[in-house]
């Protein structure tokens, strides 16, 4: 078949003027992923926990590391970031905030949120570790 | 749950009248990891301060225990059903698509399970 005529075809990504909600909702499935080798990283320091001192050593010299503490300043903040969408999604899903300036609304508040949230937390997770808290 | 008919199931024609479950366990999952995410981050955090001794006397407290088991099974469960979601959408080979989604499935229940036991065998003195 011929499909070279120019048939009327509907809009697809190249036409739309890229809003933030596009960008937000491909962000939310690519961090879903990172999280999941978040869970990973989870269950290995259990193992680690489990398979005794030695082992949990190794563990706990890895998430302090420089890649350790990279890993976990990315896992923190796709956690946050996932969270907060996943929080605007089960909104939608209630039937809540399609109208076009409650939208732009929530996406700012995810990305204000994501990164006050990350911050909040290795803040306080250094005051803690410091022994200022 | 299928509402097909038998026919309807053989000639693969109309819709499936199922598949509701999936997005219903996706979400009940997403609001269940709501609070227990924000309970791991703390408790992750202040177990890596407690040290060997005072992670292994933590999680030897069955709420502990029991809250540990939900944080690994939840997130695999989860993440299994969005990797789905997303493998579908964007593999476009069928065969293909469905060897993922299973291989994806058998890795969560493997590792879930992994860290469970791991979980298990701490709090319960082994």
């Amino acid at each position: 078949m011929n499909n070279s005529r120019s048939m009327p075809i509907s809009p697809h990504l190249g036409i739309y003027r890229w809003p933030l909600s596009m960008t937000l909702s491909i962000l939310h499935r690519i961090s879903g992923v990172v999280l999941y080798s978040g869970a990973l990283g989870l269950v290995y320091w259990l193992v680690a926990l489990a398979a005794g001192p030695n082992a949990f050593a190794t563990a706990s010299w890895f998430f302090h590391s420089w890649i350790g503490q990279a890993f976990l300043c990315l896992w923190s903040l796709t956690f946050f970031y996932h969270l907060l969408t996943g929080i605007r999604h089960l909104v939608w899903d209630s039937g809540w905030g399609f109208e076009r300036r409650e939208y732009r609304l929530s996406g700012w508040l995810v990305v204000l949120g994501t990164v006050g949230l990350t911050a909040a937390a290795w803040i306080f997770g250094w005051l803690i570790a410091g022994g200022a808290l | 749950m299928s509402f097909q008919s038998p026919l309807g199931v053989a000639r693969g024609t109309g819709t499936a009248r199922s598949g509701t479950r999936h997005g219903l366990v996706q979400q009940a999952t997403a609001l269940a990891l709501i609070p227990i995410g924000l309970a791991a981050a703390v408790l992750f955090f202040w177990m890596m301060q407690v040290g060997y001794a005072g992670a292994i006397s933590l999680l030897q407290q069955p709420w502990v225990l029991l809250f540990v088991v939900l944080l690994v099974a939840l997130p695999f469960w989860h993440g299994y059903l969005g990797i789905q979601v997303i493998i579908e959408d964007y593999v476009s080979d069928k065969r293909l698509a469905y060897a993922t989604i299973t291989l994806v499935r058998f890795l969560s229940i493997a590792v879930a399970l992994l860290g469970i036991i791991a979980a298990a065998k701490i709090g319960f003195g082994g």
